[in-house]
């Protein structure tokens, strides 16, 4: 019998809906990594020597390195000597009020569906607004700082708070990390940064939205995060690029720390320009996130909608150092046509009774493939330590992959781990179905992808559930005929 | 409202419906009963629009559409429902959401606007209580471990919501204990009305006490062998379909 996936459709004509380039002045360094680069990075910057020498310190490591091979994703090799590690929107300097912003980037931000004022719709998010390599704008500051929240570019938080920069940078992924962890701490240009003083449950939910826009750049982009003792903050991030016949790289590095009873919340929608349909371009997305729950009985969890990007690669962890403290991993994949990925997370027992819990739902559609790897490290310090583990696997068509790679680690008997993983496929009998109820082909794919992620996307903050729950839709179009 | 012409049907090359014919015309509900491999499900699936059925000759006209031409949501939103005799678990989907996206499928298509929430939560609440549905299997996910009855009185459930023309009931008796079928019967009887048809497909008579219908065939090997009123299905009942057809078509 003839079934719905004996022909996998190509790809007819979902459309990246973020694919267009701002016409803006950009000041940008010509392609190339050297000392000299990174210390004219760090001057434009107006930084302290102690940063120079810290980037100089990750330079001399990342040369040293060689790009790791252990992954399930494959790519041409990447001359690092053919980007521009700097480019940012030309300006005298940075604008004083949301009012003084370049129009063209104005446009941009109100093309993408976030545009820069202190506005109804978005009433509760602070955003800051990460635009190539440089943070342009950075809504609801007076109302937060009358809280003692600190939401700031990187830049600033460097020139204006360097006590707590120079206390956390570095502490939860330290530059000789991993390949890219050394790249980003020598060439990272902005990011944003949060500070949430003792007790403080931050009313607002905090957004950064990074956007890629000029040619021949990479963005290297490093958040801080410090949730100070008993206080409360979610964070969340977009982000979105134009689309391109080249391959960018995003190399991003992002340290949450977690002090006693304090709780951070991480939610990512990620929608870089995924590639066309033959795998042209497309941004590698290559991200070292990793979050420390130093205090006892802290909480850091991470909420991640990855549906963009040519390759993902990147494990959001948690470092569970604190006796009683949670980490937690919530994480929906979706590859399409020919995009990769190869990521979860990493769960580190340090401290007694330290709980975790993993929820993965990978979606491969087209000719991608989707890997799962996780580790779960139950060290011997680690009493009485709890993790369970959900791996779920979808795959939409007969030509995708699906992989899952779980490690786990436990050096301490008292510690109970459990892992849980399933295969399945969306059948032709659930497709008939929604159809005959009157419910189109893609919106019946995206209704039984949208419920085989349910777990994940109830961990979202409202206000982004239902953009999240539209752009599985989108990434999926054209997966079945 | 729905004809029928020298319908032919193979599945995977074997010919399973051969020109088979039939009109059916609004308000009224006709019965198809027949043996098992005469055909039945594969009609209510071809006109549903399901996948895997080469139609090799013949038409159906549903109004004034041709309705082998259209797709399956299509044909929903003209008006034809199918209420399935396996209906399909979707997990992470509430049974009320699903109901909702498909009544407002229905409405986009139709160039309505959307049902409001509480007109909606109205309706449901209503023809739930009137089939014995709780508000706990509304909250669950679709028909996810739903035992045999609750399926398909949600399948009437959906029936009522979406206020469909033709309602092809495709062996909604089986698995049904006399009580359930009792609450099914009634719900599809509180639907019967001047505009609208109904095709009820059945293995046995037992359901047509329940459900009375105005006219009955006897469908085998393919076609229609017999029509009747609701004597041939008791006819059916005494005789068994050997007696009624002949050893050959019985098989």
């Amino acid at each position: 019998m003839a079934t719905a996936f004996d022909t996998v459709k190509d790809y007819t004509e979902a459309e990246y809906k973020y694919g267009f380039v701002t016409p803006v002045e950009e000041d940008r360094f010509p392609p190339g990594l050297n000392e000299e680069v990174v210390r004219r990075l760090s001057a434009k910057k107006e930084e302290p020597a102690w940063l120079t020498e810290w980037r100089l310190a990750a330079l001399r490591r990342f040369l040293s390195m060689e790009v790791p091979d252990w992954q399930k994703v494959r790519f041409a090799p990447i001359d690092f000597q053919a980007i521009s590690y700097y480019a940012a929107p030309r300006q005298k300097e940075r604008p004083k009020s949301l009012d003084e912003i370049d129009p063209e980037i104005r446009r941009t931000y109100d093309k993408l569906g976030i545009p820069i004022r202190e506005q109804e719709i978005l009433a509760g998010v602070a955003v800051d607004y990460v635009f190539d390599s440089v943070s342009v704008a950075t809504t609801f500051k007076r109302k937060l700082e009358q809280l003692g929240v600190i939401f700031c570019s990187m830049s600033e938080a460097v020139r204006e708070h360097p006590e707590l920069v120079r206390k956390y940078l570095g502490s939860v992924v330290p530059p000789g990390d991993n390949f890219f962890a050394a790249l980003n701490s020598a060439v990272f240009s902005d990011g944003s940064f949060v500070y949430v003083p003792k007790g403080v449950r931050c009313p607002m939910e905090l957004s950064t939205y990074f956007r890629i826009n000029a040619a021949g750049t990479g963005q290297f982009e490093r958040t801080l995060i410090i949730a100070d003792e008993g206080s409360y903050v979610s964070y969340l991030e977009g982000c979105t690029a134009p689309m391109r016949d080249e391959n960018q790289l995003h190399a991003a590095v992002v340290e949450l720390v977690a002090l006693d009873d304090a709780e951070i919340k991480y939610s990512t929608v990620q929608n870089w320009y995924p590639g066309d349909k033959e795998g042209r371009g497309g941004i590698y997305n290559f991200v070292t996130k990793r979050g420390a729950c130093r205090g006892k009985r802290s909480k850091i969890s991470w909420t991640q909608v990855e549906t963009g990007s040519a390759i993902t690669w990147k494990y959001p962890s948690c470092i569970l150092q604190g006796d009683d403290s949670v980490g937690e991993f919530y994480s929906v994949a979706v590859t399409n046509h020919r995009q990769q990925a190869d990521t979860g997370t990493k769960m580190i027992h340090i401290g007694k009774r330290t709980r975790s819990r993993i929820v993965s739902k990978g979606i491969s559609a087209g000719r991608s493939d989707n890997t799962y790897r996780g580790l779960v490290r139950i060290l011997k310090s680690a009493e009485g330590a709890r993790n369970h583990t959900q791996c779920d696997s979808m795959l939409i068509g007969d030509r995708c992959g699906a992989h899952t790679v779980p490690y786990i680690e436990v050096q301490n008997k008292t510690a109970r781990c459990e892992h849980e993983a399933t295969t399945s496929k969306i059948s032709e009998d659930q497709l008939f179905y929604c159809r005959q109820r009157g419910i189109s082909e893609e919106d019946a794919v995206a209704l039984i992808v949208n419920g085989f992620c349910r777990e994940v996307m109830n961990e979202l903050p409202m206000e982004f559930a239902v953009e999240a729950r539209k752009l599985l839709g989108i990434s999926l179009e054209g997966s079945v005929g | 409202m729905l004809t029928i012409e020298n319908l032919q049907v193979s599945v995977e090359g074997k010919p399973i419906l051969k020109g088979l014919s039939l009109t059916v015309e609004a308000g009224r509900v006709h019965a198809i009963m027949g043996p098992n491999g005469s055909g039945k499900s594969t009609l209510a699936h071809v006109l549903a629009g399901r996948e895997g059925y080469e139609v090799t000759g013949g038409n159906v006209r549903f109004g004034d559409e041709d309705l082998l031409a259209l797709e399956p949501e299509e044909r929903a939103h003209a008006g034809l429902f199918l209420a399935m005799q396996y209906p399909v678990e979707i997990p992470g989907v509430a049974n009320m959401y699903f109901l909702r996206q498909a009544i407002n499928a229905i409405c986009k298509a139709r160039g309505q606007d959307e049902i409001p929430a509480a007109e909606f939560m109205r309706k449901v609440r209503e023809q739930a209580r009137l089939l014995g549905i709780g508000e706990e299997l509304l909250k669950r996910d679709l028909n996810a471990g739903f035992s045999g009855g609750e399926k398909k009185r949600n399948e009437i459930l959906q029936m009522a919501l979406l206020e469909p023309r033709l309602c092809i009931l495709d062996e909604t008796d089986s698995g049904l204990d006399i009580d359930a079928l009792r609450t099914v019967a009634d719900g599809v009887n509180r639907l019967r009305s001047p505009e609208r048809a109904f095709l009820v497909i059945t293995h046995y008579q037992r359901l047509l006490d329940y459900i009375v219908p105005d006219v009955v065939h006897i469908m085998a090997d393919g076609r229609i062998q017999r029509t009747g009123g609701p004597e041939l299905a008791r006819e059916l009942e005494e005789r068994g379909y050997e007696g009624l057809l002949g050893t050959k078509l019985a098989a």
